[in-house]
């Protein structure tokens, strides 16, 4: 008897939770769908499938759906949504830094300016990153190092030569009134090789995601010299920044989304407000965590100009080293 | 030491735990078999059911599970039907297929199974051994090394360069290379060769061209010439016939020993891997097995599934190496399993050992766990497995097309991909009807970037092409792949001149 009214009370407490569940928050959003620009298992797949789940269990988004559109380095997604605008008001395409990049390289004849800019959710620093035990110790030990012998230094990275990981080491290297010309770069493919391409002797230092370098850092495997952001990162506050170094770079390697030009402001508003309203949820601290996140939030003009800025910087920079 | 491996043992034989194995190690299998679904795809799915169980043990033991599930698992459908779903599968369609061909689908699953089985044990063995000691051979390879021994694999060939057909060989391995520098690559920021195309700019896929080198001229043959094979309508008590004559058996021994050993050392190196371990093993096998053996490499040898079947596994084993010691993933699985990892709140690396030992060992143990519960899960089930072949043809050929195209969608989600399927199909098989071999244009379109790579890169950190006799090791193997190559037509020019009795020396 006694169990029975305990299961009683269990679901009388549970309608209730269901009932205030659904009182409390109508969603914000009906629904969205997601268009993801590369094929399952990858960073943008990751951020695209992570916020819609963090959106649809913290109840602002009633359902969300995904589909993947690889194709052109996601110059086919962007294409796709822009030739079906019309159709694809309940989209959002997810993005990050390359699309910067790409659009200047001219991979895909489309730039950010020709979509609906929603916002800027998550981000990573970019970091350098040398053996624990090598000789080189900090940011001007390995600036120093290169003015000493510059084909004795070579720089890894997991991106193509031009790409956001040569970008970076050569920002670095320009501030610090190094020549970024003859920086000599050596690109892996992904960040796992890179790392191992350090440890193994072959390239002295190398330029990465900063999430991707504080487990080893960590371990005590690798030193991180230096971190893109503007103070230190709590994830890991024993890496120094550059700023702190005497080297003004900063570089956010941002994800975001993206919805089909011409999109109705009200649309718009709402996706924003969906958005700004999932970085209180614990749902979204959960995926947050889980992935490794930084919080970088830009909402649609803030957005707006911090792309252009980041284009303009990147654009000098592509110019200088030849590669525009 | 000892203590951590209790307390893996005891965590690794909870009642939960063993039936997550089992469970993980089927569905592994299941969907392995799928071309298209590779062990990175099913360990991307089983994710998140992984991260909910909270657990890090038991978590990593189902993904581990699945894992070899998987791995096991693809080797089926190279063998049933020539579809190599997972590039580490190719060398096992070799002679696989045609030992189906011949009627014998079972003993070729069969030898494919205690082979897997073997390499993946032995792997775990050295894995529990010398996993810290490992850490520095890990880190022992250089670019220039690399490349030399994606030129050892590429000696791989040798196998189809049969009388006459050296030049052929040669033709459709350059061809094979050609083909894979299509697309964006790693060491240019601009496309190449996509002749404006968008959906050429990430290259073409592996799976794509895989079905229709291999899956789509065989389907097109069975159509065309209905006498073709006996499969279709062949003694199906034959099919399904498991057993391994004691002969097979004395000469599969030594191979499958050798290929555990050798494949679990290239998995250690985090830029080979399972696929270069299968090349490397099919190819020492045939170049160091007697002359009449060396001759059915390609038509049908039983050491020639065993070979890439004991080594692929026995690598996967190994690339936990440098995963587990020292926070690098060796391959496109081991980094999808370092995110789970860190998802857990596991830091792999060298702390790992000392902070989480069971969690260390958990893994190793669910390794042996993991083999011995495919083989005793899959033995049984190779005869209704292999039974798939006495389906009759009419039924057999469009449920091979359905995979093949299945298998090319899938990944991408890209209809494109099935439009190249479909021109590559044809091509494949007018090169056929000339008899060219294709298994080299796959073989040079799987190496062809890892050789670009780690060649380009080895020459920027020279200065040029110094690095070729400033260090020993890549000298070593590139003289070892020399005679690899070079070998095989000595032996054939000596037999000849034997034959015609002016040879000297004996």
């Amino acid at each position: 008897m006694k169990m029975f009214k305990k299961t009683q009370q269990l679901v009388v407490a549970a309608v209730f939770a269901a009932v205030g569940a659904t009182a409390q928050a109508a969603p914000v959003v009906d629904s969205v769908h997601f268009l993801i620009p590369g094929g399952a298992g990858g960073g943008w797949d990751g951020t695209a499938r992570g916020t819609g789940e963090a959106l649809t269990k913290a109840g602002l988004v009633g359902s969300a759906s995904y589909e993947n559109m690889s194709g052109g380095g996601g110059g086919k997604a962007i294409g796709y949504l822009i030739e079906n605008a019309a159709s694809n008001h309940g989209t959002m395409m997810v993005n990050s830094t390359p699309i910067v990049i790409r659009s200047l390289t001219g991979v895909f004849p489309q730039s950010f300016r020709d979509l609906t800019l929603v916002a800027g959710t998550i981000g990573d620093y970019a970091a350098l990153v040398v053996p624990a035990d090598g000789d080189i110790q900090d940011l001007n030990g390995l600036i120093s190092a290169f003015n000493a012998d510059p084909s004795g230094v070579a720089i890894g990275g997991g991106s193509v030569p031009g790409g956001m990981d040569h970008l970076v080491a050569a920002m670095v290297f320009q501030t610090a009134g190094a020549d970024p010309v003859s920086m000599k770069y050596v690109p892996y493919d992904g960040g796992g090789a890179t790392m191992a391409g350090l440890l193994s002797g072959e390239v002295q230092a190398v330029s990465t995601g900063f999430s991707e370098a504080v487990e080893l850092a960590k371990a005590g495997e690798v030193r991180i010299i230096g971190v893109t952001s503007e103070e230190r990162v709590d994830a890991f506050a024993d890496a120094p920044t550059m700023k702190e170094q005497g080297n003004d770079t900063t570089f956010v390697n941002w994800r975001g989304f993206f919805a089909a030009p011409d999109l109705p402001a009200d649309t718009l508003a709402a996706y924003q407000d969906a958005l700004t309203k999932m970085y209180d949820t614990p749902e979204w601290e959960e995926v947050r965590a889980r992935n490794g996140w930084v919080n970088i939030h830009n909402n649609g003009d803030d957005f707006r100009t911090f792309l252009e800025e980041q284009e303009q910087v990147i654009g000098d920079l592509m110019r200088k080293l030849g590669f525009l | 030491m000892l203590e951590g491996l209790l307390a893996g043992l005891s965590t690794a034989f909870s009642v939960t735990n063993i039936l997550i194995v089992i469970a993980g190690c089927l569905v592994g299998t299941f969907i392995g078999m799928l071309p298209g679904l590779g062990p990175m795809s099913i360990i991307a799915i089983m994710i998140p059911i992984a991260i909910t169980i909270g657990d890090p043990s038991t978590a990593l033991i189902l993904l581990a599970g699945v894992y070899y599930g998987a791995v096991f698992g693809g080797s089926t459908s190279s063998i049933l039907i020539n579809a190599p779903g997972v590039a580490s599968t190719v060398a096992t369609s070799f002679d696989g297929y045609p030992l189906a061909r011949k009627g014998q689908a079972g003993k070729a699953l069969t030898v494919a199974a205690i082979a897997s089985f073997a390499g993946g044990t032995i792997g775990a063995i050295l894995l529990m051994i010398f996993a810290p000691a490992l850490a520095s051979v890990a880190l022992l390879f250089h670019s220039a090394e690399y490349f030399a021994l994606m030129v050892v694999g590429l000696s791989a060939i040798a196998a189809f360069a049969g009388t006459g057909q050296v030049c052929k060989a040669l033709l459709m391995t350059f061809l094979g290379l050609i083909m894979a520098t299509v697309g964006e690559g790693v060491l240019f920021n601009a496309p190449r060769f996509t002749m404006g195309v968008m959906d050429l700019q990430s290259g073409f896929g592996f799976i794509t061209l895989a079905m229709a080198m291999f899956a789509l001229p065989e389907a097109i043959y069975l159509v065309l010439d209905p006498n073709r094979s006996k499969t279709g309508d062949g003694d199906s008590g034959e099919i399904t016939n498991l057993r391994i004559t004691r002969d097979e058996a004395k000469r599969i021994a030594p191979v499958i020993g050798r290929q555990s050993l050798q494949g679990f050392f290239i998995g250690v190196l985090p830029g080979a891997g399972a696929t270069i371990a299968s090349f490397l093993g099919y190819a020492v096998e045939r170049n160091i097995a007697s002359k009449e053996e060396q001759e059915q490499f390609g038509k049908g040898s039983v050491k020639g599934v065993a070979a890439p079947e004991s080594a692929n596994n026995a690598a996967a084993t190994g690339s936990f190496v440098p995963l587990l010691t020292l926070g690098i993933p060796g391959s496109g699985t081991t980094a999808i399993l370092l995110g789970a990892l860190i998802a857990l709140n596991v830091s792999p690396g060298p702390r790992l050992m000392i902070d989480e030992p069971e969690i260390f060992w958990a893994v190793i143990i669910s390794m042996y766990l993991g083999n011995l519960v495919l083989l005793v899960l899959n033995l049984p089930l190779i005869p209704y497995i292999a039974k798939v072949l006495s389906v009759p043809r009419n039924y057999l050929i469009p449920f091979i097309l359905f995979f093949t195209l299945m298998g090319a969608y899938i990944g991408q989600n890209n209809a494109t991909e099935l439009l190249l399927l479909v021109g590559f199909g044809v091509c494949a098989t007018l090169l056929r009807f000339a008899d060219y071999p294709l298994a080299p244009l796959l073989i040079g379109f799987i190496l062809g970037p890892l050789l670009e790579n780690n060649f380009s890169r080895a020459m920027q950190l020279y200065d040029g092409m110094a690095f070729v006799w400033e260090r020993p090791m890549t000298l070593a193997l590139l003289t070892l792949a020399l005679i690899l190559i070079v070998l095989p037509s000595y032996r054939r020019r000596r037999a000849r001149l034997r034959a015609a009795g002016v040879a000297d020396g004996d």
